[in-house]
């Protein structure tokens, strides 16, 4: 039997404990333990942002991090980005009012990306969002509207207000 | 995808790192950001017996300005390094290398150092250490001891740093000069990708916009990142004309022996290196003029 490492992660809020191996990375355990399935795993070695979460409020890829790592820290994932009531957030309404996902296996890391950037940043340029998602590699959309969606999203935010 | 097993312990000190080394160096490798180990243990590149996780160490983290140098945390990083405007001011050649570094996602959680001693033939942030010859400290559980950038790369993800030592900081050296001015530029695929070939300079010029100091380098063009010191040196004294430029450039280049694959020839990465060495010392000779 492998090691096991006790663990405490913050994910989306609540306190979650575990017992992991050492090589069990973030996103498996997300997966697969917690049942967290809307995190997407694609490339496994950091290259597609498909798996792509908020570490202490960061997006990081979470194919490169062990779950062991993320002891003591607060994990959001895309689930995590919905309303308290359920709903979508507005970013996440706004994807699909531009039409900014065909396949939908890019979208948790977009979304992700995207909501961390308007975080920071509430009134991101064109260029701003298309460097906060290049991380992230979506074969079906060609970005446009991914970046429509995220511009759409920061106007509503700020009609909120 | 899945890395081989190991064995993991959060180091919560520098003296623990030290310790964990001397009991096991060969077997054990040090983790930081992880945003190139871990894939290399995924794809069983690499199986270490051991990670110490140097993530949670505080004294490992921060960037420091002196009068002669900036010094930075191994462990500091990216992001945080990228947002300091104090830093960019006293050391600009470090922000414009990170800007081609990467993804917002993977300089959130890689480090400086992770960076230096992983020494990626083609990564940024090695490049610029070798144009600045920044200086990196060593420590092991026996001391400490410091090596200039120059001697620390020795060939692709091969450093001068042994079994039983860590990198602790860097230290950047600051150009005091009023006039001076630094570019980077890199030509690669994909914005974020490993460079074909990227190339960096530092210029620092008289009141009468004389270069009295220069440095320039190139990465993509061998088995690790390269500075040209002795072709930098005959640009001192000239005000830095295409004649003069281009001559060390063309110099530069053909002491190149890059690599072919099915991205880039040989002979396209060479031409690469004149023409973006070339570019990137104007552009700082301009950087320079302007002050």
């Amino acid at each position: 039997m492998e090691k096991l490492y006790p663990i405490t992660v913050e994910v989306n809020g609540k306190q979650r404990a575990a017992q992991v191996p050492a090589r069990l990375s973030l996103v498996d355990w997300l997966r697969d333990e917690l049942r967290l399935t809307g995190t997407h795993v694609g490339c496994e070695h950091g290259i597609c942002g498909a798996c792509s979460i908020m570490l202490d409020g960061d997006p990081v890829r979470s194919c490169l991090m062990f779950a062991v790592q993320a002891d003591g820290h607060r994990v959001t994932t895309v689930e995590g980005l919905l309303q308290a009531d359920g709903k979508l957030s507005v970013l996440q309404d706004s994807f699909c009012e531009a039409h900014g996902l065909q396949c939908g296996y890019c979208t948790p890391g977009m979304l992700i990306s995207s909501q961390a950037l308007l975080d920071k940043t509430p009134n991101p340029s064109e260029e701003q969002i298309r460097d906060a998602i290049g991380g992230n590699l979506c074969r079906c959309t060609g970005y446009k509207q991914i970046v429509d969606a995220v511009k759409l999203a920061a106007q509503r935010l700020a009609a909120k207000k | 995808m899945k890395s081989a097993a190991f064995e993991y312990a959060r180091a919560s000190s520098i003296a623990e790192v030290c310790d964990w080394l001397r009991k096991g160096g060969d077997e054990t490798k040090l983790i930081a950001g992880g945003q190139s180990l871990v894939p290399m243990m995924a794809m069983r590149l690499t199986r270490p017996a051991r990670l110490v996780d140097i993530n949670e160490i505080a004294a490992l983290k921060f960037v420091a300005l002196e009068k002669d140098y900036a010094r930075i945390g191994a462990c500091t990083r990216q992001c945080v390094v990228a947002a300091d405007n104090a830093l960019a001011k006293q050391v600009p050649l470090i922000r414009q290398a990170l800007s081609w570094v990467g993804h917002s996602q993977t300089r959130n959680r890689g480090t400086v150092g992770g960076s230096l001693v992983h020494a990626d033939p083609a990564a940024e942030l090695p490049l610029a250490a070798q144009v600045l010859d920044a200086q990196l400290l060593l420590r092991s559980h026996a001391g400490s001891r410091i090596v200039g950038a120059a001697e620390f790369f020795e060939g692709p993800l091969a450093t001068v740093t042994r079994a039983d030592e860590c990198l602790e900081e860097i230290r950047w050296p600051v150009w005091t000069e009023k006039r001076s001015g630094s570019a980077f530029t890199e030509v690669s695929r994909r914005h974020g990708d490993f460079a074909l070939v990227a190339a960096a300079a530092q210029i620092a010029l008289d009141a009468d916009g004389r270069c009295t100091r220069a440095a320039f380098g190139l990465a993509g063009g061998g088995s690790i990142p390269m500075a040209f010191p002795a072709l930098a040196a005959q640009l001192v004294g000239s005000t830095l004309d295409d004649d003069a430029i281009n001559s060390v450039t063309h110099d530069a280049a053909t002491a190149l022996d890059p690599g072919g694959d099915l991205h880039a020839s040989p002979g396209y990465r060479k031409q690469l290196a004149a023409v973006l060495a070339a570019r990137m010392l104007r552009a700082a000779r301009d950087e320079a003029l302007k002050q």
